[in-house]
C-alpha cells in the first residue's frame, strides 16, 4: 500500500474537492483524499435544495448536483480516495495517522497537506439554554439529514431558534413536509442568512420570523412540549413580562457554525480567534510551511460556491509550493480588522508573485450598515483605497480586491474598516 | 386598490418595495432602489415560480430516498399540492443522477428530475 503521498488533502466536502482537482490541474501528481463518511460531498448531499453553482458555474443547482460535478471528474481522475477513513493526527512534519476497517492504522507522509474538514453546528449546550432536556432538540442540520438522506420526520410543531439560512432552509422543508412551524426566532435584530432564503423560505410560507427574540426556557419531560419565548434588550437579555408561550415538540437549532478544527490545534497551528480557524497567508497556507487550509475549517462561507474558489487557490498554491517556486516578500503584510470589521482573510501576505495583479480579500462586518466605503489605511493610517458599499451584513461575506501596485517592500500593516460614505 | 409588500432577493440590499394594484393590474412599485427590482416585482405579482426541491421513496436502494427537483421552476401556489402528489411516488433502484423521477407533473409540463445516484443495495461499489 502506497503510503508517502506529494498531497493529502483532509476531508473530501467542496473544498476538498475542489483542491484535489486543482492542484491536479497544476501538476501534482500524487494526489490522497481521505474523507470520514461513506460518500464524498460532505454536507452538500443532504443539501437537497437549488441555489448553488449560480457563482460557479453560471446555473442554479441543488446540492447533490453540484457535488456531483466535482465527484464525476475526481472519479475519472489519477486521484486517490479512502472513504470512512478517520485522521486522528496531523503532526507538524506533515505526517497523518489515519485508520479505517480495511487497512488498520495508517501512517502516511506527505509533502503538502490540506485541512478540509469543514465545520459543525454549534449546540444547545453552546448557547446554554435553561430548562428541561427532553427529547426533540436538534440541530437545523441534523433534522436536515433525518429528513433528506434518512427519511424521518423529527417532529409535528416546530419553532426554529436563529434565523442562519440551514434554519430557514428547514423551516421550508419541514412545512412542505406536512410540520407546522410555528415561529423563527433571531435574537439579533437583523437575519443571519441570505435575502432570498427569508423570502422564499419563510415570507413564502408565512412563517413568522421574530426579531429580538429567543427561547428562555425548555419544557416538556420526555419531549419537547413547549417553549418560553422573550424579547430581549440591547445586551441580548431577556425583558422581564415580555414572555410567551409557543407550544411545540420539536426545536431546531440554527445558531451559528464552528470551523472543525481538533487537528488544526493539535498540530500546534495556531488560530485566529475570530473566525476560529487557522491564520494563513494569501496562499491560505497556515504559519507552518506546507499545511494548508480551505472551506469552512478556515472561515464559515455563505456560498459552497465561494468555498470551492478558495479550493481553487489552495490547489494552485499547493502545486507552486512542491516546485518550490515561490519568493517571499522581506517581510509580511498583515491585515488587520479595523472599525466594523469582524474578520479578514486572508491574515497576512508573504509572496511577491510575479503578474500577479490583485489579492482578493474576504471579510465580514460586525454589524449592518448602508452606504458604506471599505477603507484600506497603511502603517501611517494614509488612505490606500475604498470602495463603495451600498449595504454590508454579517449574513453575507465581503470580498474586495487589493491592487499589488499598493504593496510597497516596507509595508507592515494594512487596516481595513468600514466608514459612512 | 390593493397593495402587496414584498423582499427583492436581487441583492443584499434587500428592498421592501409596495406594489399597488387594481383589477389585478400593477399601477405602482415603490421602495425598489434599481431597475431588477421593478422586474422582480412584476414577476412576483403575475406569477412567482420556484423550483421545488424534495425527496422520493427509493426501492431497494442503498439509501431510502432520492432527492429530486423540479426541472425548472412551477407555480409558487402549486408547492403543497405537488408535495401530496410527489408522496405517492416510489421509484426503483438505481436511479441515475437527471432521471426523469414524473414527467408533466401536476399537468405543469415541467418533469420532475432525480438530482443524485442511488445504487442498488446489493452493489458493494463505493463512490
Amino acid at each position: 500500500m502506497k503510503l508517502e503521498y506529494d498531497l493529502v488533502i483532509i476531508g473530501g466536502g467542496p473544498a476538498g474537492l475542489a483542491v484535489a482537482l486543482e492542484a491536479r490541474r497544476n501538476t501534482v501528481k500524487d494526489i490522497l483524499l481521505l474523507e470520514r463518511d461513506k460518500y464524498l460531498g460532505g454536507i452538500l448531499p443532504q443539501c437537497i435544495h437549488n441555489g448553488f453553482g449560480v457563482q460557479y458555474f453560471k446555473e442554479e443547482l441543488t446540492g447533490p448536483e453540484y457535488a456531483e460535478r466535482f465527484i464525476a471528474k475526481l472519479n475519472d481522475s489519477q486521484i486517490d480516495v479512502k472513504t470512512e477513513t478517520m485522521v486522528i493526527k496531523v503532526t507538524p512534519d506533515k505526517r497523518i495517522i489515519a485508520m479505517n476497517r480495511n487497512d488498520g492504522l495508517l501512517h502516511i507522509q506527505a509533502k503538502a497537506v490540506v485541512l478540509a474538514m469543514g465545520c459543525r453546528e454549534r449546540t444547545r449546550e453552546a448557547i446554554a439554554i435553561p430548562g428541561n432536556r427532553p427529547a426533540g432538540i436538534f440541530t437545523a442540520g441534523t433534522a436536515q439529514r433525518y429528513i433528506n438522506i434518512e427519511g424521518y420526520i423529527p417532529g409535528r410543531e416546530v419553532v426554529v431558534l436563529g434565523s442562519g439560512d440551514i434554519g430557514m432552509i428547514m423551516a421550508r422543508r419541514m412545512t412542505l413536509e406536512g410540520a407546522r412551524v410555528k415561529a423563527v426566532l433571531e435574537i439579533m435584530p437583523f437575519s443571519t442568512g441570505l435575502i432570498r432564503n427569508r423570502v422564499q423560505c419563510l415570507d413564502d410560507f408565512n412563517i413568522s420570523l421574530k426579531f429580538n427574540h429567543t427561547i428562555t426556557r425548555i419544557e416538556g419531560e420526555r419531549r419537547v412540549k413547549r417553549v418560553i419565548v422573550a424579547r430581549v434588550d440591547k445586551n441580548l437579555q431577556a425583558i422581564p413580562g415580555t414572555e410567551e408561550e409557543i407550544s411545540c415538540d420539536t426545536i431546531l437549532l440554527s445558531v451559528g457554525l464552528i470551523p472543525e478544527n481538533e487537528l488544526t490545534g493539535e498540530a500546534g497551528i495556531k488560530l485566529d480567534p475570530v473566525t476560529r480557524g487557522p491564520i494563513v497567508n494569501e496562499n491560505r497556507e497556515t504559519e507552518i510551511e506546507g499545511i494548508f487550509a480551505c472551506g469552512n475549517v478556515l472561515h464559515v462561507h455563505d456560498l459552497a460556491d465561494f468555498v470551492t474558489e478558495e479550493g481553487e487557490i489552495v490547489g494552485r498554491a499547493v502545486g507552486e509550493y512542491l516546485k518550490r517556486n515561490r519568493k517571499f516578500r522581506s517581510q509580511p503584510i498583515k491585515i488587520v480588522p479595523g472599525e466594523n470589521i469582524a474578520y479578514v482573510v486572508p491574515q497576512h501576505i508573504d509572496f511577491i508573485v510575479p503578474g500577479r495583479k490583485k489579492i482578493k480579500i474576504f471579510m465580514r462586518v460586525k454589524k449592518p450598515a448602508e452606504k458604506v466605503r471599505i477603507v484600506f489605511k497603511d502603517d501611517k493610517g494614509e488612505m490606500m483605497a475604498s470602495y463603495k458599499k451600498a449595504i454590508v451584513t454579517p449574513g453575507e461575506m465581503l470580498s474586495v480586491y487589493l491592487p499589488e501596485v499598493l504593496l510597497e517592500d516596507k509595508l507592515k500593516n494594512i487596516t481595513i474598516s468600514v466608514k459612512r460614505d | 386598490m390593493e397593495q402587496n409588500k414584498i423582499i427583492c432577493v436581487s441583492c443584499p440590499i434587500g428592498c421592501r418595495m409596495t406594489i399597488q394594484s387594481k383589477d389585478g393590474k400593477i399601477t405602482s412599485i415603490i421602495g425598489n432602489a434599481c431597475l431588477k427590482g421593478i422586474k422582480y416585482a412584476e414577476e412576483e405579482f403575475v406569477n412567482p415560480l420556484r423550483i421545488l426541491p424534495t425527496t422520493v421513496k427509493v426501492i431497494g436502494g442503498e439509501l431510502p430516498l432520492v432527492s429530486v427537483k423540479t426541472e425548472k421552476a412551477i407555480p409558487k401556489r402549486l408547492l403543497l399540492e405537488a408535495m401530496t402528489e410527489i408522496a405517492e411516488i416510489e421509484v426503483n433502484a438505481p436511479v441515475k443522477i437527471g432521471q426523469i423521477i414524473k414527467d408533466d407533473l401536476m399537468g405543469t409540463g415541467v418533469s420532475l428530475v432525480a438530482t443524485r445516484n442511488i445504487k442498488r443495495a446489493d452493489s458493494n461499489q463505493h463512490s
